[in-house]
């Protein structure tokens, strides 16, 4: 069983959709007993990071919290992985989890387009469980004008204006920037890692 | 390096395809969601599902579907067409879909750009615009117009200006169609293109007189284009979104293959 996450934020049909294609069985909730209960959670998220606001009023922040230090695998999705950080300049005054290091900024105008949309290459892959099989230079499916810092938890790194936190790890949780039920069958490999990474 | 993108784009009415992209490996079924699948499988970057019903009664079965299409879609999907309220775009996004276009609908209520892209998030929002270079003006690129209707009705906005304008209202990406060269099979307006995607901050997909490979190379460079939408591609020897982007990766454009 997979509990996905549901904070109103944008679009959660297409990663439950591909969980369900990987056979999983899956919940969707706003209940944070739900997430107490979980063995195994998915946080989507497209949108503003100020939707992540409404895990904490909901209770599902700390819930997700006992969850990451009991072990449990999770995995944020785009909005959901870099709420897994200390905070975004996207909405200053809302906390991320803080269980990975480094703060969320904005590309820099005046290089490239913003947002970056669109098909880019994973490098500077990391062994672990989440990208078993994935080979360097992979494509994978990116929307998204904000962007994780390469730090000691990457297991991932994508290059447009400069290197970012295409995938991160530490212990069971995981974040990746780019979208894995929209990236093909890279992605639906990276899910089905997901959901074989065991509770250590 | 962010690639390029090549989008197919499927034109349906009642549930049938009426226009598709016909890519010789494909067997054309007619049903939307079977060919949205196989252009996925064979190589292409999204796709775009374009509904052109004009019946009320037709809008359950565009649900169906896009339910149908996303179902087995793994790459982003796009669903323009008769999206006029806020609700109907809810509905698209829960039937599948990744992206919402929005034509007409934005010229005539420009607030629902940024209806739509604060709970939907500015990703989800696609303008299209169906331009037409304005042959009696100084530049008529600069002066291009939007149109609609098919392009019989001038919207009374020029193209730059309106594409700014979706940009500052939350739109994530502009689809522009050039009406001129559209059906001609002689290259993407170029000028045009390029005039729109040095103007705004966000992709520009272009639309409109694909004929041949060397097109796509076209728009990609001296256009400016993000990414390109192919339809009857069938025309220009090459069998599937792969093997053009095989052909444009010979030619150092930065596109997702192998894929």
């Amino acid at each position: 069983m997979v509990t996905v996450v549901d904070y109103q934020a944008g679009n959660l049909a297409s990663v439950v959709k591909a969980l369900q294609k990987l056979g999983a069985e899956v919940c969707v909730t706003r209940d944070c007993r739900d997430v107490e209960a979980a063995e195994r959670i998915v946080l989507p998220g497209v949108g503003h990071f100020q939707a992540t606001s409404r895990l904490d009023v909901s209770g599902l922040k700390q819930a997700m919290l006992a969850a990451m230090t009991r072990g449990v695998p999770l995995l944020g999705i785009c909005v959901g992985m870099q709420w897994l950080y200390e905070g975004s300049t996207e909405a200053a005054d809302v906390t991320g989890a803080g269980w990975f290091p480094g703060e969320v900024t904005r590309f820099p105008s005046g290089g490239e387009k913003v947002p970056h949309v669109g098909w880019n290459q994973l490098e500077s892959l990391r062994d672990g469980a989440l990208l078993k099989g994935i080979a360097e230079g992979e494509f994978a499916y990116f929307t998204h004008a904000w962007r994780a810092p390469v730090n000691a938890v990457t297991v991932a790194t994508t290059r447009y204006m400069g290197g970012f936190a295409a995938a991160s790890q530490r212990d069971n949780v995981c974040g990746v920037q780019f979208h894995p039920e929209k990236s093909g069958a890279t992605g639906l490999k990276i899910l089905r890692n997901f959901l074989e990474m065991e509770r250590c | 390096m962010l690639t390029r993108r090549v989008i197919a784009c499927l034109d349906v009415r009642d549930g049938r395809v009426v226009k598709g992209v016909q890519f010789v490996d494909l067997i054309d079924a007619g049903d939307p969601a079977q060919l949205a699948w196989r252009h996925a499988e064979s190589g292409a970057d999204e796709i775009v599902l374009l509904d052109i019903t004009a019946t009320h009664e037709g809008r359950a079965t565009l649900l169906e579907t896009v339910r149908r299409a996303a179902a087995q879609l793994f790459v982003p999907l796009t669903v323009g067409g008769g999206i006029r309220t806020l609700q109907d775009a809810e509905a698209v996004f829960a039937a599948g879909a990744d992206k919402v276009s929005l034509n007409s609908a934005a010229l005539a209520n420009p607030e629902l750009m940024t209806e739509i892209g604060s709970q939907f998030g500015a990703q989800a929002v696609v303008v299209a615009i169906d331009a037409r270079r304005d042959p009696h003006a100084a530049d008529p690129v600069r002066n291009a117009r939007v149109y609609t209707h098919g392009g019989r009705r001038d919207a009374g906005r020029t193209v730059v200006e309106w594409a700014c304008e979706a940009e500052s209202r939350g739109a994530g990406e502009i689809l522009l169609t050039s009406m001129d060269a559209d059906g001609t099979r002689s290259g993407f307006d170029c000028e045009l293109t390029a005039a729109v995607s040095t103007a705004v901050g966000i992709p520009v997909i272009a639309s409109g007189g694909a004929g041949s490979v060397s097109d796509f190379a076209e728009v990609f460079t001296a256009g400016r284009a993000d990414a390109a939408l192919a339809a009857s591609i069938f025309h220009f020897g090459v069998s599937s979104a792969r093997e053009l982007k095989a052909q444009l990766a010979t030619q150092k454009i930065a596109v997702r293959y192998p894929c």
